[in-house]
Order: structure tokens, then C-alpha cells, then sequence
């Protein structure tokens, strides 16, 4: 009876997974420029961006959040940087700036939802509208662009190493610190036990608000950083930068099995989360299927993921 | 003269997944009995009771409703035949008023124009709550702004207008004040008179020897047997239930507290509590009195640090501390073990294990990064302490026993070595053999010198633990006596505001 438990609460975990893999294999035989190594890492570099934002988001999500406001904090962040790019900063010193302007942006979210005990819903709701107007009075509607011919500002979006792009790389290295974060850190802990029970959890000495201001900073940070991808690889802010990009962030960690209601999940999920979405996008180009079907297959393959994790449950 | 039981359940048996939950139980209850059904966490009450009620199929056994064989499978085919059950937690919708409540899923229409009659509804709703000799709820009221009390009148109340001749309560008493429980007993007295049977499940025998006739044992899904509740004393049960003598009901303490640890003077919260002082020794138990809502569960929580206070001061070793927020208790030594385990004690989707850091994250972590050595070690030295039952540190706490529980939520509360441990109900909901372990454990915790504070609503918990009892009435001290000159009845007087 145990193993039999065990296994099937496995195969559960195992479920996005094996999705994903069917359908990688399948598009290699529907598509013969799919398994190309090109199209491989194009295909990584696509979804390194909405990765990042969903990585954000699964800690948001632990906690019982969530965080509709990513798309457009990730434009104001990026109009901000690029704003100090075109002022002559030095290309190292605007990104960092970038990041930090995001993380308080994310406290502006988490600080309004803890202290102004505002809905996460509601409260994301509101600057998400906010962020997005103060992108558009900052960049008058334009794009921002000029921005720095720099090596480093360039490697960003743009570079390449050993062959494989950074923005890959970079996505793979937050992935590997959030991963450690989450399993082995104090703070980790927290975010589940916040999630899964604040009332218990703030009895039990954790600093619940603390916790909450800080998935918020963090995502609103790594927003940033995925705008400031978008803006490397374009060589330019654009003031509608980042629109739905919250749809396809909380898309990806519902699809790797994270609860909404908080204090389950796992953060391998939300990348493969992010590989299936990227995945569907892409094959279903290269099979020439029309952008119009793509977003039925997309919403049907959220769907499909979702009532498969309330049956394993 | 013979007659025929209501229910009648012979050799009832039944197993999930090759487990035997139920072997060869007997069960029967007469119209107009109350019929007390007792046994420890696990011994298969609540499944024999779900087999009654059409939840579960019996896998062997026959079950009579006057006389007559029936095969329920479905919880409606039960409340068909007048079966029905008050939970624990109440099945109430809190924003609709009592009639709305009292006529869900029932409504009184003009014909079938699906147009409600609400007039009707009323005046049936008043009907019903007056056959109960129930006068202080309106039917207009709002159900979630009535006490646990009212609610559960409510409830019974709209059993009954469904014709109900079995009435199943499942610990009835367990959230209510001891005037509230005063008026549930005259409603299955009257429940009684009208012929209503009633299966009565509680840990709380002073309840089971007040209102019922006859009492059954059950012990590991086993019929231990029926006994009329005059042929049978406490202890009697006791060795029925855990199947040994299990000695005195509360363990001896043989030493004595020591000097002054901890002292609260002047707290006050505005509507809740005023001018609370008092003080614990080292190694002594403060048991805590009081009608319920008289403010003993708000005055632990400020001392926590879970609410704040308008005034006072508290000290600990001399010190005082000032206490913003549970963490800040937690650091100075204070541990509370709540009175709500399920939604304030743990977070019951988690593990033991998990459970078990949470209060203890800093010592087991070193720069923030936990230390997985070090917490199994906690861990496991905590769960063996404790002798918590389980498969192992990774079971979920949802799938333990209540006692186990407990033994769990005490757990991770014992890892920061507490000066000052609060348990507030330390016993609810926990049965007879776990409960002497509770105790056991306090008394080894104040042998070693912690101050505790055990805030409880059994009168004979309070008097057989406490070195000094502090009396709550209406958010003020009523009166701080030692145990040798205490008695159930000085208590009771000082808690309902009495000199």
C-alpha cells in the first residue's frame, strides 16, 4: 500500500515533467528545426524572461499572494534604467540602480498589502495601473532609446557565452540561489509556514510582514531584471514593455503544481512551468499555427495542468 | 417487557485499505436515551458513527432502525429515517440570519412559485426554537454574531424540525461556557422527553455521569461494552477506555516552586482586561479560571505579544521586557501553546518535522542557512521526548491523533528551552491516556525549574494540576488562592462574579 502511495505521489510531483517531455518530443517529430541547437537556445532565451518574473512570483504565490503588478513595474524599471543609461551613467552602476529601484517598488507592494492590510489582489491591481502610467508620464509614450553602446550593458540581453546566451545563464543562476533559498534557508522556511498558516506562523514567532515585504521586494527585483534583458536586447525601453507579462508568470507556476492558496509548491515546477509555456509558443510557430490558436492551447494547457493537480490532491 | 431499540448495530465491522478500524462492535440506543459513546483518539467512535449515518459502508454487520434492516449508503437515507448529526464545528452560515439557517436547503414557498414565505419561515423558526425551551435567540438575528452556544441551539433546533428521532452530538460542550453547557443539558433533557435519542461523544466524563443513561466503550475499533452509567464510576471507564489502571488521574507533584520568574502588573486592554497583576515562580503551575470569554486567552496572547497592550509591565527574571510581537516573547523564553491547535497551534499540512523548527528556525540555522543535522537531531530528540506516535518525523500533523498532536505543538515549543511555557487548554480535545502524558510532561518541565501557566475550563484539570489558581472574571482578577484552600465551588463563585 505504501509504496503504492509513495509512487503515485511521485508520479504527481513528476507530472509537469512528464508533460513537458511529451511534448518535446512530439514537436521533434512534428518540426525538424526544433531539436536544432539554435532553436534550443532561442527558444531558453525566450523564456528566461518570464522565468525570472515566474521565479519571483512562486515566492509571492507561497505566501498566499500575488503580484499582477510585474509586467508594469518591469517597464518602469526598465524606462528608469534606460533613463539613466541615456544620462551617461556607467552601464554597471544604472543596472544595479535598476535593481534596486525595483526591490523598492516590490516594497511599495508588499509594504501597502502588510501594513495597509490591502488584499494582494487588490493592492497589485492598483499599482500595476500606477506603475504603468508613471512608465508612460516618464517616457512621454516614447521609447527611451540611445542607451549605451557598452560591452557589459550589451552581454545583457545580447551576449553569448561559450555559446550559450547570458540571459540563460543568468536565469539558470537565480534558479540555482532561489532553489538553495527556498530549501535551505530560514527564509525559505518562512515563506511556506506564512503561506500555509500566517496565524500559526506569526504565534510562532516569525515576522509574517517581514516575510511578505520581502517576496515582494524580491520579485519586484527580479522584474526589473528581466526588463533590463528586454531593454539590452532592443537597445531600447519601451513604454509598453512587459503587458500580460504577469498572466504568463502566474501561468508558469500554476502549471509546475504551485498552490494558490499558498504553502505548496516548488520552485523546479515554475521552471518547468516556464519550459512548457516557452515550449507550446515555439512549437506551435514552428508548426505554423496561427497566434490566435496558440493562446486556446495555451489556456487549455493551464486548465489541463490545474484540475491534474487537484485529482493527484 | 421487551421493547425494540431505536438503533439497534450488531457486529459491526470495517477496514480501510486492509486495516481494521471496527471489529464486531454492538451499539444500541433506546427513543428517549442518551447514550454516552466514549473511547480514546482512534478507538473508531467517529467511524461507527459515520457507518450509522450512511457516510461509510459497514463491511460486516447488520443495523436495525425499529426493528427493520436498512442498507444506508447515502447520509441522506439516514436523515430520512430521523439520523442526524451535530459536528463539532457547526454547520451555520454566518452572515444569514437564524431562520435563513434554520430553513437552508428547505425553504417554505407560496406553492411553487419559488417566491419564499418568509412570514411562515418565522414564525415555524420561533416554533422550533420554542419547543427546545430555547427563549434568547430571535430569528432575525444573524447567526454569526450569536455565541457557539446559540449556534448550536440553532442547529439542534433545525434538527429537530426534520423530524429527527437520533440526534447525534459529536462533543458538544467543547466550545462552550459552563452556562451555555447548563442550557445544551436542559435541551437534551428536553430532547429526552420528546423521545429523541441522543449518542453523546465526549472526552469530558463529568458531562457523560450529568445527562447520560448509558455508556459505551469502544477501544482500538473494539466493543469493550455497555454499562448503565449508575453501575459505573470514573476510574470504571478509565480502565475500560486505555484497558489498564491508570493510576491517579493526575500525577503527584512533590516539590515545591521557588523563587519569583515572572510577574505581569497593570495590564490592561481596553474592553478585554484591566489591571491584571500576578506572578509565577520557578517550577510552579499557575492554573488559570474563568467562565469562558472572561479575557484568559486575551490576557496570554498580550503577554505574548500576539496583541498589544494599552498599559503594564511585564518582567521575567527581573527584567523587563518589552514584547512587540510573539518573536520578542519567544527570545526572552516564553512559549504559548494556544488554545485553537488546528488554526493557531500548527499548520497542519506541514510535517512534525517542520512543525517542530518552526519556533526553533535560529537555533537549528547558522547565517540563515539551515542546518539539516541539526534539525533532525531537534527533531528527533524532541518526537522521542515526547513519545509522539507517528511513522516518522515527515507525516503530516493533519493525520494525528489529538493528543499527538499536542505532543507536537508542546514539542516545538520545548526546543527553545522555555523559562515560562503558557498552555492555554492544554487538554481539549485530547484523550484520557494523552491527557495524564500532558501532565506528566508539565511536571517534568517545572522540576526543572519553567514556570507555566495553564489557562483551563475543567474545574478538576485546574484543581488537580495548579499549585495556585488565579480566577478570571469579566477582565479582572476575581481572586488568587493556593490549591489546598480551593474547591470547585469557591472557584465557580468567584468566576461567575460571586464573593
Amino acid at each position: 500500500m505504501k509504496w503504492k502511495e509513495s509512487l503515485f505521489k511521485d508520479f504527481s510531483k513528476l507530472g509537469p515533467l512528464i508533460g513537458l517531455i511529451i511534448m518535446v518530443i512530439f514537436l521533434g517529430f512534428m518540426s525538424d528545426s526544433f531539436f536544432t541547437l539554435d532553436n534550443i537556445f532561442n527558444l531558453l532565451r525566450q523564456i528566461s524572461v518570464n522565468a525570472l518574473i515566474a521565479f519571483g512570483m512562486t515566492f509571492v504565490i507561497l505566501t498566499a499572494g500575488i503580484d499582477l503588478s510585474v509586467g508594469s513595474l518591469l517597464a518602469l524599471g526598465s524606462a528608469l534604467t534606460a533613463g539613466l543609461l541615456a544620462g551617461g551613467m556607467d552601464p554597471v552602476l544604472a543596472v544595479l540602480l535598476g535593481l534596486i529601484i525595483g526591490l523598492g517598488l516590490g516594497a511599495v507592494n508588499g509594504l501597502i498589502i502588510t501594513k495597509g492590510k490591502v488584499a494582494p489582489f487588490i493592492a497589485t491591481l492598483a499599482t500595476m495601473t500606477i506603475y504603468r502610467g508613471a512608465t508612460l508620464v516618464y517616457t512621454d509614450g516614447r521609447p527611451i532609446t540611445g542607451l549605451s553602446d557598452s560591452f557589459a550593458f550589451e552581454m545583457i540581453g545580447r551576449g553569448y557565452v561559450f555559446g550559450v546566451p547570458f540571459p540563460v545563464i543568468l536565469m539558470l543562476a537565480v534558479f540555482v540561489i532561489l532553489y538553495f533559498v527556498l530549501k535551505k534557508t530560514v527564509f525559505g522556511r518562512q515563506v511556506y509556514a506564512v503561506g500555509g498558516n500566517e496565524e500559526a506562523s506569526i504565534l510562532s514567532g516569525i515576522k509574517a510582514d517581514r516575510v511578505k515585504i520581502g517576496v515582494y521586494s524580491l520579485t519586484g527585483m527580479l522584474s526589473v531584471l528581466a526588463g533590463i534583458i528586454l531593454t539590452s536586447r532592443l537597445n531600447s525601453a519601451q513604454p509598453t514593455a512587459g503587458e500580460m507579462f504577469e498572466l504568463d508568470a502566474i501561468a508558469a507556476v500554476v502549471i509546475g503544481g504551485t498552490s494558490l492558496m499558498g504553502g505548496r509548491g516548488r520552485i523546479t515546477g515554475t521552471l518547468i512551468g516556464a519550459l512548457i509555456i516557452g515550449v507550446i509558443d515555439n512549437g506551435l510557430n514552428l508548426m505554423n499555427v496561427s497566434s490566435f490558436y496558440q493562446q486556446i492551447v495555451k489556456g487549455g494547457v493551464i486548465l489541463l495542468a490545474v484540475l491534474l493537480d487537484r485529482k493527484s490532491n | 417487557m421487551v421493547t425494540t431499540p431505536f438503533v439497534e448495530m450488531n457486529g459491526i465491522s470495517k477496514s480501510f485499505s486492509g486495516n481494521r478500524v471496527l471489529k464486531e462492535v454492538d451499539f444500541s440506543i433506546d427513543k428517549g436515551e442518551v447514550h454516552a459513546l466514549v473511547g480514546e483518539n482512534g478507538a473508531g467512535k467517529s467511524t461507527l458513527i459515520k457507518i450509522l449515518t450512511g457516510i461509510h459502508k459497514r463491511d460486516d454487520g447488520m443495523i436495525r432502525i425499529n426493528g427493520q434492516e436498512v442498507h444506508f449508503s447515502h447520509p441522506k437515507q439516514a436523515e430520512q429515517k430521523g439520523i442526524m448529526v451535530i459536528h463539532q464545528e457547526l454547520n451555520i452560515i454566518p452572515h444569514l440570519t437564524v431562520t435563513e439557517n434554520m430553513f437552508l436547503g428547505k425553504n417554505m414557498t407560496y406553492g411553487k412559485t419559488g417566491i419564499l414565505n418568509t412570514k411562515a419561515m418565522k414564525i415555524q423558526c420561533e416554533e422550533n426554537l420554542r419547543k427546545l425551551g430555547v427563549s434568547n435567540i430571535d430569528p432575525g438575528d444573524i447567526a454569526g454574531d450569536l455565541s457557539v452556544g446559540k449556534q448550536q441551539m440553532v442547529e439542534i433546533a433545525r434538527a429537530i424540525s426534520t423530524n429527527a428521532e437520533l440526534i447525534v452530538m459529536d462533543e458538544p460542550t467543547a466550545a462552550l461556557t459552563d452556562r451555555e453547557i447548563d442550557n445544551l443539558f436542559d435541551v437534551v433533557e428536553s430532547l429526552r422527553k420528546q423521545g429523541v435519542a441522543v449518542i453523546y461523544i465526549s472526552h469530558r466524563m463529568e458531562e457523560i455521569f450529568r445527562i447520560c443513561d448509558r455508556i459505551t466503550v469502544l477501544r482500538d475499533g473494539e466493543y469493550v461494552g455497555t454499562e448503565n452509567i449508575q453501575d459505573v464510576d470514573f476510574d470504571a471507564i478509565v480502565k475500560m477506555m486505555v484497558g489498564r489502571e491508570l493510576g491517579n488521574r493526575f500525577p503527584q507533584r512533590d516539590h515545591r516552586p521557588g523563587d519569583v520568574i515572572f510577574e505581569a502588573r497593570n495590564l490592561t486592554r481596553k474592553g478585554l482586561f484591566e489591571d491584571i497583576s500576578f506572578s509565577v515562580k520557578k517550577g510552579e503551575i499557575l492554573g488559570v479560571a474563568g467562565l469562558m470569554g472572561a479575557g484568559r486567552s486575551e490576557i496570554m496572547e498580550t503577554i505574548f505579544g500576539y496583541t498589544e497592550k494599552q498599559n503594564g509591565s511585564i518582567y521575567l527574571d527581573g527584567q523587563e521586557l518589552s514584547i512587540k510581537h510573539p518573536s520578542d516573547a519567544i527570545k526572552a523564553g516564553i512559549g504559548f501553546i494556544t488554545e485553537d491547535r488546528k488554526s493557531k497551534g500548527l499548520l497542519t499540512d506541514f510535517s512534525i518535522g517542520d512543525n517542530i523548527s518552526l519556533t526553533n528556525l535560529k537555533s537549528i540555522s547558522s547565517n540563515g542557512v539551515i542546518s539539516a543535522n541539526r534539525e533532525h537531531q531537534l527533531v528527533a530528540e524532541l518526537m522521542d521526548r515526547l513519545t509522539v506516535k507517528a511513522t516518522g518525523a515527515e507525516q503530516e500533523t493533519k493525520a494525528l491523533s489529538g493528543g499527538n498532536q499536542q505532543k507536537v505543538v508542546i514539542a516545538k515549543w520545548l526546543g527553545i528551552k522555555p523559562k515560562l511555557l503558557i498552555l492555554d487548554e492544554p487538554t481539549r480535545g485530547v484523550d484520557v491516556g494523552a491527557k495524564k502524558e500532558i501532565y506528566t510532561i508539565m511536571n517534568e518541565l517545572t522540576k526543572s525549574g519553567v514556570a507555566v501557566i495553564m489557562v483551563s475550563s475543567e474545574l478538576p484539570e485546574i484543581l488537580g494540576v495548579s499549585d495556585r489558581i488565579m480566577v478570571i472574571h469579566e477582565g479582572k482578577i476575581a481572586k488568587i488562592i493556593d490549591r489546598e484552600e480551593a474547591d470547585q465551588e469557591k472557584i465557580m463563585t468567584a468566576a461567575a462574579g460571586g464573593e
